[in-house]
């Protein structure tokens, strides 16, 4: 049985493979090599009605296909007269019920990092986990060393140590360099390239070298990275595992629909889908995928993307298509998906459970919608918060959100003769008061650059913010009452 | 009883008259100002203040052969007291047989506190003193009374319906801001309400003809009007209904004889009178009356203020912390007003001097004012309450001439966008103790960013350094003093901020 599925889920691969391939000559080569290349060594079981699960061939760790993204953990509800720069509190008790039904349903992997949720997440999920057996999870964290800062060895050893206290365990089951490829500011505010950077987070200070030792040791069980930004700095180090210098037994990157072929004309310093996933696949890395859905922007779609959609597939969500589009490639370990509500863990439970693999046609498909997507120009803004707090108080994810929903609702309009200006207007600017007060809108961004730096998808905020109040300046201007 | 014909228009129009005016000032989306602005400027005094003959020639017109009527249908204040003194009911009187509209007394007419606050007021006017004229004038305490606290009442309902609006998804309504521009004025609004109450329950029109200025002036003419309350002193049998009845106590039964310049042809003598021995048509016999003045009315109590005052104002700030961790939002500290050696005033009105000439503080333009720029001043008594510009909530956009469109007294005079893009109310001035850029070592430049009249320019502290911080430098000549770049200054205080000119300038 096992075998026949391993038969069958081969020759889907390759299938799937063909398909993507005549769609784009640049993905023709990667396919070559990735089908010449040897066995990524990574399998599948599935049976109706229970979590599909994909091999890690380093520990054989059997990894549930949808992981759990603490990036995004339940608030409660704000007191009514708290300011608005005061953070909402965690909804613990929601988080251990949510990580309970996780567990129950057969997800195994949470992924977890010292910065999320204003430094909390890694806390929050520790009380939550530790309420279970620890051989029944795997727990995946970061080394979000970001602030020069935490550039010292003792300051970078001292975040490991903190997240196990954090964490409640002993040892890391999946230990990540966060985010490499991005660029940043040292103390003194010099711009360093993404290489400076990666070699002043891990490089100067030994900390890689010493993750190494800790993973000798026994203390980390796989060490990877996860990648954002300069394509450079992605290659560099698979070069260093080719070479034998560094091995990497997983590898983090971004992985969508959209992002297959778009990555890199939505932003020319991001790198498509496509090319990151093959380098991975040809090497037999496992590729744990993070935004499949881009921050919900996958799920909230136009209505007339919606009815696409839904005609091909009228029984399921409009998120399942970016699920099942991401845990198809069969390098694939675990998709991870940042489920605030437990309505999203339900459905995406259940969308791997199993996993129905996206055929060919389907595949064509999806490459037609994300063609529709590109052509929206939206802000590539997956609200991660990544760039938060911004030390001049502009709600910048907030303002992006409300700039998308129009572009999706339709209310941009470019010209004031379109019979729809009026409606359009008043809808952007009402729309946009209520979505981020006054003082916390895009004129009163000064680009100073700090959350520039920050952003995982390269958004140039600052030039993105002054767009957009270039907008709504010109919306203003256009006069009389609302 | 029939409810007499002249009663019944005198209502209608009344209501309507003050339900439009009232709009007019709690109106925050700027459409009211399309449809009932003219209202505002049918009021005596800002026509008379904005040398709007032809108004001033058909109120004068108007009284001549109607009589008073203007303060029964015209004047919001007039018509706000008659709806008060129905408040008599429940509170005043106890003595249940009594009825409405029967509790009044004849009272002769007290010329001196007249004609001593009509002198005051002139002078006043012709002095300067703002303040004086704005507390004595019916239309500026209407108004204050509106904009202070009526508007708020309309604007938290607004916001009610824009929270559901907000939940249901759709556009309808949106949210406004409500915030007390000035405490003294809302203590003076609010003090005024509660005297007129009081006088309008005790005697009626007790305001209109012992302080109003509007209504001593229409009473010289109205002494002659075509029309008028006329007694047939045969059918009269002096039961007296007729004086109990009148609201302005100008009856006096016993001589049948009316005092014209009080009477403000509400027409419910005519009601009262169950004999027919009360008209209102032509005089058969021109009688002047004459009175005597002999006892003291109840005399309204002074309205006491004096204007010293912070405004309640909150704006943005932030503090700049390091970033460790991802998301949550800065704090925003409250952002005051700036200190500033010269006020700033709107465009439109000309010079300091023009506006306290011309203005009667009604707080229309302040109501009006869009971006919450505009407020009572508080700072100089002559000029108390008249409006005045700051910069923390907003800042006065290119694309709106509201004020100067609603403005009845020509102080602020009527101007189009193009006039106010080259009309310069003050200028920028930079301080370098503030400015971001040095404070906090980053770059900046948002002031320059939003200036609408591209008047400010980043340019390298020294000159010599190839990285030097990047400062505004302000061309005082292309500012037109607008205060964008004071509103969006992440800095608090403002590291720039507005200097108002005194004599508005062209660039």
């Amino acid at each position: 049985m096992t075998n026949m599925n391993k038969q069958y889920n081969r020759r889907n691969f390759i299938k799937y493979l063909s398909g993507a391939a005549v769609a784009s000559s640049a993905m023709l080569s990667a396919c070559k090599k990735a089908m010449s290349g040897e066995s990524s060594g990574i399998d599948e079981e599935a049976s109706d009605g229970s979590m599909t699960y994909r091999i890690n061939p380093n520990t054989n760790d059997r990894v549930s296909l949808l992981g759990y993204g603490m990036m995004r953990l339940p608030e409660l509800p704000k007191p009514e007269d708290a300011p608005d720069h005061q953070p909402a509190e965690f909804d613990q008790e929601m988080i251990n019920q949510q990580v309970d039904y996780a567990l129950e349903h057969g997800v195994n992997y949470f992924d977890t990092s010292p910065a999320y949720c204003r430094g909390l997440s890694e806390r929050c999920t520790g009380i939550a986990l530790s309420r279970h057996d620890r051989k029944s999870y795997y727990i995946a964290t970061k080394m979000s060393n970001f602030w020069p800062g935490s550039w010292t060895t003792e300051a970078s050893k001292e975040m490991f140590e903190k997240s196990l206290r954090e964490l409640q365990v002993d040892y890391i089951d999946y230990l990540l360099l966060h985010a490499i490829g991005g660029s940043s500011r040292d103390a003194d505010g010099n711009q360093l390239s993404s290489w400076e950077t990666f070699e002043a987070r891990y490089m100067n200070n030994g900390i890689l070298d010493w993750l190494v030792e800790q993973k000798q040791a026994g203390r980390i069980r796989n060490l990877g990275f996860s990648y954002h930004g300069d394509v450079k700095v992605f290659d560099q180090l698979l070069q260093w595992h080719d070479e034998g210098r560094y091995h990497w037994d997983f590898v983090q990157i971004e992985l969508n629909y959209l992002d297959w072929f778009y990555a890199d004309e939505i932003n020319p310093s991001n790198t498509d889908a496509v090319y990151l996933y093959g380098e991975l696949e040809k090497r037999g890395i496992p590729a744990v995928i993070m935004e499949p859905l881009l921050g919900g922007r996958l799920a909230r779609v136009t209505d007339e993307i919606a009815a696409k959609l839904k005609q091909r597939d009228p029984d399921h969500s409009i998120a399942t298509w970016a699920f099942r589009f991401a845990g198809t490639p069969q390098g694939v370990l675990t998709v991870l998906s940042g489920m605030t509500f437990m309505e999203h863990l339900v459905e995406n439970v259940a969308t791997y459970s199993p996993l129905h693999p996206i055929s060919d046609d389907e595949h064509e498909f999806l490459m037609q919608i994300a063609e529709e997507i590109f052509g929206m120009k939206t802000v590539p803004c997956n609200e991660c918060q990544y760039c938060m707090p911004c030390p001049y108080g502009v709600n910048i994810p907030a303002i992006f959100s409300h700039y998308n929903k129009c572009i999706r609702d339709g209310y941009i309009k470019q010209s004031n003769l379109d019979p729809a200006y009026r409606t359009a207007r008043r809808a952007f600017l009402i729309g946009y008061d209520r979505a981020v007060p006054r003082l916390r809108q895009a004129d009163h961004c000064i680009g100073c650059g700090q959350c520039a730096t920050h952003c995982p998808q390269q958004i140039d905020i600052p030039g993105e913010l002054h767009r957009i109040d270039e907008y709504v300046e010109e919306l203003k201007r256009a006069g009389g009452p609302l | 009883m029939k409810t007499h014909w002249l009663i019944i228009i005198r209502r209608t129009l009344a209501l309507v008259s003050l339900l439009a005016i009232t709009w007019l000032f709690v109106d925050f989306t700027g459409s009211a100002q399309h449809h009932v602005g003219f209202l505002a400027k049918w009021q005596f005094l800002p026509a008379v203040l904005a040398l709007n003959v032809s108004v001033i020639l058909a109120l004068l017109l108007l009284t001549r052969v109607f009589g008073r009527i203007y303060c029964s249908v015209v004047c919001p204040l007039g018509i706000l007291q008659d709806l008060l003194a129905h408040l008599h009911i429940r509170i005043g009187n106890t003595n249940k047989k009594k009825k409405i509209g029967h509790r009044y007394s004849y009272s002769p007419e007290v010329k001196w506190l007249r004609y001593s606050m009509l002198v005051l007021f002139i002078i006043a006017l012709v002095a300067g003193v703002g303040s004086i004229v704005a507390l004595l004038a019916p239309y500026s305490s209407f108004g204050r009374i509106a904009a202070n606290l009526f508007k708020p009442i309309y604007e938290f309902a607004n916001n009610i319906l824009a929270d559901r609006s907000a939940e249901a998804g759709n556009f309808d309504y949106y949210h406004v801001d409500i915030w007390v521009r000035s405490v003294p004025v809302l203590i003076i609004s609010a003090s005024t309400l509660l005297i007129l109450t009081i006088l309008a329950i005790l005697g009626g029109r007790t305001y209109c003809n012992t302080i109003c200025p509007v209504g001593t002036v229409l009473s010289f003419i109205s002494r002659f009007s075509l029309l008028k309350i006329n007694f047939d002193a045969d059918k009269c049998r002096n039961c007296s209904a007729c004086s109990k009845a009148c609201k302005a106590s100008c009856i006096d039964y016993k001589n049948h004889t009316v005092d014209y310049s009080r009477c403000v042809v509400c027409g419910n003598c005519l009601e009262a009178c169950k004999f027919g021995a009360l008209k209102y048509d032509l005089p058969k016999m021109h009688k002047l009356n004459k009175e005597q003045s002999s006892t003291e009315p109840s005399s309204p109590s002074r309205r006491a203020f004096l204007a010293t005052s912070a405004m309640l104002t909150t704006a943005v700030v932030t503090t700049k912390a390091q970033k460790t961790v991802d998301g949550g939002l800065a704090a925003i500290e409250p952002k005051a007003p700036a200190k500033r050696s010269t006020p700033i005033t709107p465009p439109g009105s000309l010079s300091a001097k023009h506006l306290a000439q011309h203005c009667t503080a009604c707080q229309l333009c302040i109501a009006q004012c869009p971006n919450h720029v505009l407020r009572p001043s508080t700072d100089n008594w002559l000029t108390a309450m008249q409006p005045v510009m700051s910069y923390e909530r907003g800042y006065c956009r290119p694309e709106c001439t509201r004020c100067s469109n609603v403005c009845p007294t020509g102080a602020i005079r009527h101007i189009s966008p193009e006039e106010k893009a080259s009309t310069q109310i003050g200028h920028a001035v930079w301080n370098r103790e503030q400015c971001v850029v040095l404070t906090d070592a980053v770059e900046c430049g948002n002031c320059a960013t939003h200036c609408p009249s591209q008047a400010i320019t980043m340019v390298p502290l020294n000159l010599d350094e190839p990285l030097s911080p990047m400062i505004p430098a302000v061309n005082e000549s292309r500012c037109i003093g607008c205060g964008a770049c004071e509103y969006v200054c992440p800095a608090r205080p403002s590291a720039i901020h507005v200097e108002g000119h005194e004599v508005h300038g062209v660039i």
